[in-house]
This record gives structure tokens, sequence and C-alpha cells, in this order.
């Protein structure tokens, strides 16, 4: 077959893709509204086709992403990546002055996003166990600061030990009798953890609200100086950096190692002498503990939990932000916060069409880039062993 | 003594959707080790289907023919329209992702999960829908206990096509072929099976099953909505995990045990658990026999 042959039958094939998918949404969508989406697909697939074929052809030069981001990850390397560093946070401790409230409220909620997808990571990214009910933890912290303080028990800056204190413990009793299992269980049993809590929080009137939830949660003061949205926005980057700091850190350190030796293959870390249980506690508690205290800035902020706000989508987008950024990864999860977040928000003008585009996209970012966007070193080396082993 | 037969007659039903909808679950677990998260939204595809395909039935004039045969119809029109959704799904969303890391296909999955809910929501709009009033619901006394024949039917349709599903599995060459492939994938590739139509009929299968129970259960309760699939999808997964994730009978059983313990947990205990319940026994079931019911004890890879 000639190569002209060959491009034709491509062409062919995203015609009847296309017409496939048109015949398919006939049911829902009605004849007319169908077409549409078949000329759709058939164009975008022509596209996307036709791109592929000027690449092959050298007519069009893309760099792959991966290229792109070494070449990225040695321009800033040394002194150049403080200097980067620098011109970033400066950047951000300035935003206030040009942000409106929207945007304000927005960059708020996206730190604590970064928060709880750091906190993620080191469960899923770094500890390679897989949790689907993260978003409970987050709800335990919230909930703690919510039912304290509207008791005037507590003001803000206590409730973060405590809160911290809560998730941990949550997180342990979680974690304790899930040890034992591996892979897509464990992602199972935490997802009914996650179920069960929200549910509990549903119905346990008395100390949640019920579904009405709980209102005029206070924000964070220190004697008589309130922190209004704007100063709330500093509380929250000064809490992401030391995040963002400490898992740094953990990443590197001991701990942070063994993490990704039971990671890699669990057995082979415990005959290593590593002592997984301890460790992989340690892991489910810490990433508890963050989540905790995001909880409490994001109660803070609000002023109001329900338990709309801790369902499993939730747990899903976070998870989402880990994976989409790429594991293990610190640059990429917070990469992976930062869009994942930003986007929904960002295609407000479609309204109902949003959501749509967010799942979409979710599938089109893991068939062409499954490693995320900035796969991490150690992660790249994996991959390459990985079909040996099996 | 009348409200546990009840009690009992109800999970059954419920029993029996679950259990349709697992065995879906189970299949694709067992071939490709993936929790297919979209699967609960195929069989929220089903449920509308019912409405539409019924609704057309009735304008033609079908329905005032006969109702079973309506019925009947629109069941298999249904299952085939899904079973469509459901290979399509898998060669766009999982198919690429074969031989990439464990956890993209399953965000691929979510994402499907999403996509789809929004697709029914625009298309369909947000609010509930209800099924066409032309269904009688009739019912008898059996032992002093209420019992509707959509109940009847819904017990008899699924057991039928758990039937025919264990047929096809154990007595095809296209089941055989399933068999081999779960077993060892590789293994099997090099026996001269067909990888990829074997995970296409694979889903084809799950996917007609998944609508079967959608439309029934549209029929049951009479009203639905773009987020039902994810609930059911949930205590489907539970089903099919109590009984054995990868084992057919398994997940048959787990179906229906799930469905009377929650019926009766609901009935008996705290109704306003009744979700948390499902949870709670999948919770349960992975801690202490995380093989489950039927399942067998997997030795740890090395």
């Amino acid at each position: 077959m000639g190569m002209k042959e060959k491009m034709k039958n491509k062409y062919l094939k995203c015609l009847l893709a296309g017409a496939w998918i048109g015949l398919l949404t006939i049911p829902f969508a009605g004849i007319i509204r169908a077409a549409y989406i078949a000329c759709a697909v058939a164009g975008a697939s022509i596209v996307v086709t036709s791109l592929a074929r000027l690449r092959q052809a050298g007519i069009l030069k893309i760099p792959p992403t991966g290229a792109l981001i070494e070449r990225a990850e040695r321009l800033y390397t040394g002194p150049k990546k403080i200097i980067a560093i620098a011109v970033l946070l400066a950047a951000l401790s300035a935003f206030p002055f040009i942000a409106d409230r929207y945007a304000l409220d927005l960059a708020s909620q996206t730190g604590i996003y970064i928060v709880l997808a750091l906190g993620l990571n080191i469960v899923v990214g770094q500890t390679g166990l897989l949790v689907l009910g993260y978003v409970a933890f987050y709800a335990v912290g919230a909930y703690t600061y919510a039912i304290l303080s509207t008791g005037h028990l507590i003001n803000f800056w206590a409730a973060l030990p405590v809160a911290a204190f809560m998730a941990g413990i949550f997180g342990l009793i979680l974690g304790a009798p899930t040890l034992r299992l591996r892979g897509d269980y464990l992602a199972i049993v935490t997802l009914g953890f996650g179920e069960i809590t929200r549910i509990v929080l549903n119905n346990w009137d008395k100390l949640t609200g019920g579904p009405n939830g709980i209102a005029d949660i206070p924000r964070p003061r220190i004697g008589s100086f309130r922190f209004t949205l704007t100063y709330f926005y500093y509380l929250v980057l000064v809490f992401a950096v030391l995040t963002v700091i400490f898992v740094g850190r953990l990443n590197n350190s001991r701990i942070g190692r063994a993490w990704i030796a039971i990671r890699e293959d669990e057995t082979a870390a415990e005959a290593m002498g590593v002592n997984t249980t301890w460790l992989k506690l340690l892991s489910f508690a810490l990433g508890a503990t963050l989540a905790g205290l995001a909880g409490v800035f994001y109660t803070a902020k609000m002023g109001f939990v329900s338990p709309e706000s801790f369902n499993f989508l939730e747990s899903v987008i976070i998870l989402c932000m880990v994976v989409l950024g790429g594991m293990g990864s610190i640059p990429g999860v917070i990469l992976g916060a930062v869009i994942l977040y930003i986007m929904p928000e960002a295609l407000r003008d479609f309204q109902q069409f949003r959501m749509l585009i967010f799942g979409g996209s979710l599938v089109a970012l893991m068939v062409f880039r499954p490693q995320g966007i900035i796969g991490t070193k150690r992660r790249g080396v994996e991959m390459k062993v990985k079909p040996a082993t099996e | 003594m009348e409200l546990f037969l009840e009690q009992i007659i109800n999970g059954l039903t419920v029993g029996a959707v679950y259990a349709l909808i697992a065995l879906g679950y189970t299949m694709v677990y067992g071939i490709l080790e993936l929790i297919n998260f979209a699967h609960g939204e195929i069989y929220m595809l089903g449920a509308y289907l019912g409405i539409i395909l019924l609704g057309v039935l009735t304008a033609t004039g079908v329905t005032a023919m006969s109702l079973p045969l309506s019925i009947i119809i629109t069941i298999i029109a249904a299952g085939i329209i899904c079973a469509a959704y459901g290979a399509t799904m898998e060669k766009i969303a999982y198919r690429p992702l074969r031989d990439a890391p464990r956890l993209a296909p399953l965000i691929s999955a979510m994402g499907m999960s999403i996509f789809l809910q929004n697709y029914v929501m625009l298309t369909q709009g947000p609010n509930d829908k209800v099924y066409p009033q032309t269904i009688p619901v009739t019912t008898f006394t059996f032992m002093g206990a209420d019992v509707t024949y959509i109940q009847l039917f819904i017990i008899a349709a699924s057991v039928l096509l758990m039937a025919a599903l264990h047929f096809f599995i154990m007595k095809t060459k296209m089941g055989k072929a399933m068999r081999a492939t779960a077993l060892d994938k590789k293994a099997a590739g090099l026996m001269g099976i067909n990888i990829d139509s074997v995970i296409s009929v694979t889903f084809i299968l799950g996917s007609f099953l998944a609508a079967v129970a959608g439309v029934m259960v549209g029929i049951y309760y009479g009203v639905v909505n773009f987020y039902i699939g994810y609930l059911a999808g949930m205590k489907a997964f539970t089903a099919a995990v109590l009984g054995g994730i990868g084992n057919i009978p398994g997940a048959m059983l787990g179906g229906f045990v799930l469905g009377i313990l929650e019926s009766l947990g609901a009935g008996y205990l705290w109704p306003e658990y009744k979700d948390a319940f499902a949870f709670l026994v999948l919770v349960l079931i992975l801690i202490i026999r995380p093989q489950g019911l039927l399942g067998e004890r997997m030795p740890d890879k090395v």
C-alpha cells in the first residue's frame, strides 16, 4: 500500500468514526444534534490526523512534551532556579494588588487544593497506595473547625493542631485495618470509608447539622485584627509554601526514599529491611493531616460547610490533580492542582458544558500522556522496567 | 413475618439488578484488572434508553398492540445500543492505555464516567425523568406478602440472563477464549486468541446486561436521573467484590446477598443509613475476607 493510499484510509476512518459516534448519539441527542456531533467528531479527528501527518513529514515541528520539560528543567538549575522561585513568590505576593475579589477567592482555593493534592501525593504518588476516599480527611478537618468554632470552644489557630490531630487519627484508624490490602482493594475500601463519612455527616443532625451543614463559621483573627480575604490569601500562600517545603524535604529524606521503595516493590522493600507497616501508616497519617489542615482553611474561607462539598467527585478531582501533573513530582502535582481547579472555573462561560469538557479532557490527557504532564525521573525508569517483570 | 418476606423479595429484586451490573464489573476486572468506573453510567444510559424507546414504541402504536412485546423490544434494543456504547468506550478510553501505568486507565474511566453523566444531563435535561404510565402495577399476594409482577419479572429475567451468560462462557468458543484471556493474557495471545476482540466482547456483554438492568429498574421505580449510575455502580461493584472479583458466579451471589442484606438492614435497623450499609459491607468483607465469598486466595506477586 502506498503512502497516499494509507492516508486516504486514515481519513476514511475519521469519517467512519464520526458517523459511528453520530449514530450512537441519535437516541439521546436527536437526529439534528447527532449530525452536528458526527461532523464535530469527524472534523476533530481529521485535524488530529493531519497534524500527525504534517509532523511525520517534518513540515510541522512540535518537540515532544518530555523534551520541552527537560529543557526547562536544565535551564532552571542552581542560582537560576532560586531566582525563578523568588520571582514566582514575588508575583504571588503582589497578586492581591491587581486582583479582584473573585480572583483572590479563586487563588486562595487553588492554594488549598495544592495542599490537598500534595497531601494525597504522599500517599498515592510516593507510597503507591491508591486512596479514593481522601476527601474524608478533608471533611474531618473542616467539620472539626466548624463544630468547635461555632460552639465558641476554640479559635482558628487552636483549631489547626486539633484538626490536624483528628484527621491524622482518622487516617490511622482507616489505615491500620487496610494495610494488608493492595492496589485496587485498598482503593475501594478507602472509597467506602469516604462514602460512609459523607453519609454519616449527612445524617448526624445533632452534631453536623445534617444536609444543611453549619453556617456562620468565623474567619481567623488575631486580637481585633480580622483576616479579610486579602489577608486570608496571604495566610493560604504561607500555608501552601510551608507545605511545599515540608513535602520537598520529606521527599529526599530517608522516609521519602523508603516510601518510594514500597511503591516500586513492596515485597522487595520489606526484604531490604524497610519497616513497611510503620511507613505506610505514617504515609496515611501525614496525608490525612495535611488534608485536615486544608479542611480548616477551607471552612474558614467559606464560613460554611455541608456534606455536599465532600462527595466522591471531589476525591476524584484531587486524585486527578496528582496523576495529571505527574505522580510523585512536586511541581507536577502543583501544576495539576492549578490546571484542574482553574480549568472548570475558566470554563464557567460554557456553564453546563464545563464538566463534559472536564471529563473528556481527563480521558484525552490520559490517552495521550499517561505518565502525567511532568513525570518524575524515577517514574520513567520504573516504566521502562515494568514490561520485563510482568 | 409478612414484612420479613416482603423485605426478602425487595432484596432479591434489587439484588438481581446489582448482580446484573456486577457481572460487567467482574468480567472486565477478570480480564483487564481494571475497575471500570464508567460501568454504572452504562446502566444509567440503559435506564434512559428505556424511557426513550418506550416513548417511541408507544407513539408508533406498538405498546397499544402488546405491552409485553414493547417492553421486550425496549430491553433488547437498549441492550444493543448500550453494548455499542460499551465497546466504543473501551476503544476510546481503555485500549490505548493497556500498557500504561496502572492509574492511567482508572483516571480515564473516571473521566469517562463524568463525561457520560454530563452528556446525558445535557441532552436529556437535569431533572428527573418519569417512565410512561403505560405499565400497570399489579400485585398478588404470596404467603401474605405483596409482590408485584414487575418484581417477579426482574428476578426471572435476571436469572435467565445469568444462566445464558454462564452457558456462553462455559460452552462457546468465545467463552473459552475469554476464560483463557482472564487466566493469562499473553499466553492466550500466543495461542492465537485475538485479545482485542475478546476484550470487546467482554465490554459488549457487560454493557448489555447493565442496560437490561437499567431498563428494568426504570420500570420498577418509574423515575430515572443522570446521577443514578454512580450509586448503583458502586453497589454493584460491592456485590462483585463480595462474591470475589473476577469470579462470575460470585458476582451473581454477591448481588443477591447484598440486595437482601441492604433491604433487611434498611427495613429493620436504620433506614436513613441504607446506602452506608452497602459500603460498610464492602469495607468489612475486604478487611476480613478480601478474596470474597467465592474467590480464591491470590498469592502476592513477588
